[in-house]
């Protein structure tokens, strides 16, 4: 029996997920490459928000297919981990917003 | 500077050890299918030569640099180097075959004692496209190279520099230290003398290999990349960018296998196999000529000692008539040409 949750392998399976709802698979693989496809963003800037969505969410998956994406298009590691430094400041910031609730609710009960 | 793999002793630096590893793993448990079966379920085996339009010889395997990727385990320690009688031979063909591109490799092709007589040799011969792909480094080596920009003008000569990023970490990291901040000398000497300007008839185009166990990306791309940066932070001018997925033989291969990427290298390219790519490989239009003469359907064959399928097995007997419709000689290699956009000496083939 498998000892983790995620295999690398499943990445290459992606695809396969189609198989079991075609129509809705197809939509969404559509809406997938649409969205990467150059537009008012570059493919690169794109493929860099991505990187950062991807430690958000924390998906081994993306992670491993947006780092091997942005090392074709020559994007560089301290690119990557700026990106990166992004999403944990939105992150880490997103934690410490919710203070002004704690303090708001301090200051209306404590004397 | 690291050494190559012949002076290390390394048993890949042997063609037999490399096809040995190519043929045998996850090819011969039929995880992954051989090429050979891969052309064929398209429809495209066996793979034929067609008419011969480039020639490309490589004049030794000396070279300045050790680039951690090179399919030629090219290095200073590499003493292979053609004679000026095997290039007279060549000549000869060039005289007499309907090629119109000759593209002079190594190593690097400028360390060849003969070279610059060879040059001014093969350019009487009416060749459209002249290229010798440079490693951009030896332009600034030593003294004795320093005018190859304006020897290279003399005769009309395009020029294809080897440049794996436009950042001095990852083009050091590939090819030794120093050579990014080099090759940058090397471009804006070239720059100079009207090579790579736009409009300019001196061509100058730069040759990308990743850095590193994966595919290229989009050539149009990275092209815009590659001069975006190099105009804005150092001024240079370039043509075009032609992206090379690495092959897996050689130092590539070694470096696959240190760094247990092997496996997935291959699956990824067998992934990415393209038919389209196929019908424009280079070896279909294209002849390889050894050190010491030998034909091969392209480089990466010389490397792995492949010569080609024909009665014809040197440039001293060379026939085009014996040559042309030869079956090419394949391996799992070749998995590396036709992955995704496909890869050629030009970049790009799909």
């Amino acid at each position: 029996m498998q000892k983790t949750y995620y295999d690398p392998a499943d990445l290459k399976k992606f695809g396969k997920i189609s198989e079991w709802n075609e129509e809705l698979g197809a939509k969404f693989f559509d809406y997938y490459g649409k969205v990467f496809e150059e537009g008012a963003l570059t493919e690169r800037e794109k493929s860099l928000i991505a990187l950062a969505v991807s430690h958000t969410i924390q998906c081994p998956y993306c992670i491993d297919a947006y780092t091997g994406d942005g090392l074709q298009r020559g994007i560089t590691k301290e690119e990557m981990m700026e990106a990166l430094h992004v999403a944990a400041a939105i992150r880490g910031g997103a934690s410490l917003v919710h203070g002004v609730q704690m303090m708001n609710k301090v200051n209306k009960l404590d004397m | 500077m690291i050494k190559s793999l012949h002076k290390r002793k390394s048993e890949l630096a042997q063609s037999n050890k490399q096809l040995e590893i190519l043929s045998n793993g996850i090819f011969q448990k039929g995880e992954l299918p051989t090429f050979k079966d891969k052309i064929f379920e398209t429809g495209q085996f066996p793979l034929k030569a067609k008419k011969l339009e480039i020639l490309q010889i490589n004049v030794g395997y000396m070279c300045n640099q050790v680039c951690s990727h090179c399919h030629v385990d090219a290095g200073p320690d590499r003493k292979e180097i053609m004679t000026r009688d095997t290039m007279s031979q060549c000549l000869e063909v060039i005289k007499n075959t309907g090629a119109h591109t000759l593209d002079l490799t190594g190593g690097a092709p400028e360390m060849n004692p003969n070279f610059r007589w060879f040059v001014e040799e093969a350019s009487k011969a009416g060749i459209k496209d002249f290229i010798v792909r440079s490693n951009l480094t030896i332009i600034t080596a030593n003294k004795k190279y320093n005018d190859l920009p304006e020897f290279f003008k003399k005769y009309n000569v395009h020029v294809a520099s080897s440049m794996p990023h436009w950042t001095k970490g990852k083009t050091d990291k590939q090819r030794g230290d120093g050579v990014f901040n080099a090759s940058i000398k090397a471009l804006k000497m070239l720059n100079a003398v009207g090579y790579g300007m736009p409009n300019s008839n001196l061509r100058l185009d730069l040759v990308y290999n990743p850095s590193g166990a994966f595919l290229p990306g989009n050539q149009k791309s990275l092209e815009k990349d590659f001069k975006k940066s190099l105009l804005e932070e150092f001024n240079i001018q370039f043509h075009n960018l032609f992206a090379i997925t690495n092959l897996p033989i050689s130092r590539f291969l070694d470096y696959l296998i240190a760094s247990e990427n092997y496996e997935d290298y291959m699956y990824s390219l067998v992934e990415a196999y393209n038919p389209s790519a196929v019908a424009n490989v280079m070896c279909t239009n294209t002849l390889s000529i050894s050190w010491d003469g030998y034909l091969f359907d392209c480089d990466f064959n010389q490397m792995l000692e492949l010569p080609v399928n024909s009665k014809v097995k040197h440039i001293s007997d060379y026939n085009e008539d014996l040559l042309e419709g030869r079956n090419i000689v394949i391996s799992q290699h070749c998995y590396g040409c036709t992955a995704g956009a496909g890869s050629s000496c030009q970049g790009s083939v799909a």
